[in-house]
């Protein structure tokens, strides 16, 4: 029995529908992240947890119980909310506080709590400002020690970086997820942006028009994507299309005029398949020792790497290599291209999931 | 070219600046001197200073009666039109489009029909003969007085003022985060409390201008109490009026109108500062 379980939740608005047939089951003290583009239904799935959409079927259950119809505000969830939505007329205390006395708790333990939670989130030296006076940062401490003051069974964050600038939003998440792991509390998180599903979350729900297309953890969804959309919308790949020669754990494939190794291929032989092969697993090697040449069109240097695009025979390939300390390559260079025969993925749902 | 620099602000605002000296400013100073000038029976306005007619509206607790009704009606108007003003102005704001515009309508309509027309309205309705008399007589109410009553007076003057609430507080309902709420229920507030202690402190500035426009539209409003008050029930400016133009006597109608003035100011500035300085520090 998991801690809060969705059983084939669904959400129409008129005829559209919105969330298809979700069933998603998180344990407790789990940081699962919702990962979408905009328009997936992420965001729906997150408010029929919290209470403010209207589930049209299936159930959801916390810890046993049936929320699916009960109020928001019987449900007793730490929201942070994508605009913070901090109470602009209360200082950063009052803020905290609304929630305990929500509650009736009694001043002096409430006074406790409030500096506790407040400590955790480094904002005791700002408890009396108004939230107007805060950097966005900030006011993203103030929402999360909000909704963590309460000491909710489950914390939902809906797209909590998305108003911040790069390099604060890089702190954040690891801080998010430092103080998720000092809690211990159940989260559930939205996101649209793959590096921050990514790096803090145990298991990504990766969902696409209004479905989950698959759930694992961050490390096993990047490095075997189910479907195309997958391994394009998480990182970059190169997408392979070609016929299956051989199957099985020493596989072939036809593409364009080569065959390539493909391991552990589960796939008929003479039918279409999709593969995708990662850019970094791509090694550079002298012209004719590797599986196929390239000449480099373009790159793009990124600090701590270099992206090349080569042309080649099976078409164009995008190549991440680390920026040592080798020259890097010019344009027009001609280099040997070569990867392991376990880098390549075979994708599904291509047809349907294009 | 430091010269055009300094100069421009002036040619920018010299129009508007002409207009209010002309149409406002100049009026005002006529009227206060007026309001010095002794009056005689006889020889009309005479070209001799006196104070008289201040200290005749000082004094004279005819006067006091009718300056105290004056803002008192004000005041409870201002109370009735936040009442019904606000919840109307929330509900308002949780319609959606076709409704919204429609019901906004409905509301602004009654400020394209002439405060006159209206006015002639309500005596008709509140009349010994009209429709509010009859059905309180359906329910044995008796034979009750509404027309040429403070009541009457009420009832047109927060039909004619709702507008000036509701707008103002709409527009600050309007800047709330919708998610604001959300946060609150989620945080286990009842409605009511989420509406008490979240929304009702954010919408406080709406609901402060749009009593100041009530209140000081109210305590100078003429048509109404001049049509609903009848002749014995008297208001500040209904007074002016007959000052004017019943008793001739145009420094007494002056002075009424500057104290008028200056008393409004003054319940104004004081109320302004006491409700903003409350909620200020809060809401910047």
């Amino acid at each position: 029995m998991s801690f809060l379980s969705l059983v084939n939740v669904s959400k129409q608005y008129g005829a559209t529908t919105a969330v298809a047939d979700v069933s998603l089951y998180i344990e407790k003290g789990e940081f699962v992240t919702l990962l979408g583009p905009s328009g997936c239904g992420k965001t729906t799935t997150l408010q029929m947890i919290a209470g403010f959409a209207e589930v049209s079927s299936g159930r959801i259950l916390l810890d046993g119980h049936d929320i699916t119809h009960s109020k928001p505000n019987t449900r007793g969830l730490g929201i942070v909310f994508q605009s913070y939505a901090l109470f602009p007329h209360m200082t950063v205390r009052d803020n905290v506080s609304f929630g305990l006395e929500m509650r009736r708790m009694p001043r002096a333990e409430r006074l406790e709590r409030i500096h506790a939670t407040l400590d955790l989130v480094h904002l005791t030296a700002l408890a009396d400002r108004y939230p107007r006076e805060l950097s966005g940062g900030q006011r993203q401490r103030v929402a999360l020690a909000r909704a963590l003051v309460i000491e909710p069974p489950v914390l939902l964050l809906d797209e909590p970086l998305s108003n911040l600038d790069a390099k604060l939003r890089e702190e954040m998440q690891f801080e998010l997820r430092n103080i998720q792991r000092k809690v211990g509390t159940t989260t559930v998180m939205v996101t649209h942006d793959q590096a921050e599903a990514l790096s803090i979350s145990d298991r990504v729900v990766v969902m696409q028009a209004g479905r989950v297309t698959q759930v694992d953890a961050p490390y096993t969804l990047y490095d075997q994507p189910q479907t195309r959309f997958i391994s394009t919308f998480v990182g970059k790949a190169n997408l392979l299309t070609g016929q299956t020669i051989t199957s099985g754990v020493n596989g072939r494939v036809q593409i364009g005029s080569m065959q390539l190794a493909v391991h552990d291929l589960r796939s008929d032989p003479g039918s279409e398949v999709l593969l995708s092969v990662r850019p970094e697993k791509i090694t550079l090697l002298a012209p004719d020792q590797g599986l196929l040449n390239g000449v480099v069109t373009a790159r793009f240097f990124l600090g701590a790497q270099w992206i090349y695009y080569f042309r080649t025979a099976i078409g164009e390939l995008i190549v991440v290599s680390q920026n040592s300390d080798l020259q890097p390559l010019q344009e027009q260079d001609e280099l040997g291209l070569s990867w392991s025969s376990n880098s390549l993925r075979l994708l599904t749902g291509a047809a349907t999931l294009a | 070219m430091t010269n055009t620099r300094f100069l421009r602000p002036w040619f920018l605002s010299g129009p508007a600046l002409l207009l209010f000296t002309a149409l406002l400013v100049a009026p005002l100073i006529l009227t206060g001197l007026l309001s010095f000038h002794v009056f005689d029976q006889v020889k009309g306005i005479t070209q001799s200073w006196t104070v008289d007619h201040y200290l005749a509206v000082m004094v004279d607790p005819y006067y006091h009666v009718i300056f105290w009704r004056t803002f008192w009606i004000s005041a409870l108007t201002a109370l009735i039109c936040i009442v019904i003003g606000v919840p109307e102005a929330y509900i308002l704001s949780r319609m959606s489009n076709p409704w919204r515009s429609l019901f906004l309508l409905v509301l602004l309509a009654p400020l394209l029909v002439s405060v006159v027309v209206r006015s002639f309205g309500w005596s008709m309705l509140l009349g010994p003969q009209g429709i509010v008399h009859a059905v309180l007589q359906i329910f044995g109410a008796g034979s009750i007085r509404i027309l040429y009553t403070e009541s009457a007076i009420m009832i047109a003057m927060v039909h004619v003022m709702l507008p000036f609430m509701v707008i103002p507080v709409w527009t600050s309902l309007q800047k709330l985060d919708p998610q604001v709420q959300d946060a609150a229920l989620s945080l286990n507030a009842t409605p009511f409390t989420t509406m008490r202690r979240i929304i009702f402190p954010q919408i406080m500035p709406g609901i402060l201008s749009g009593s100041l426009i009530v209140f000081g539209l109210s305590a100078s409003s003429f048509v109404i109490p001049g049509l609903l008050g009848g002749r014995r029930l008297k208001m500040v400016a209904t007074i002016v009026y007959d000052e004017y133009m019943h008793e001739l006597n145009w420094p007494l109608g002056a002075a009424i109108a500057l104290i008028l003035l200056i008393a409004n100011l003054l319940i104004m500035v004081t109320y302004n500062r006491v409700v903003e300085g409350r909620y200020k520090k809060a809401l910047g």
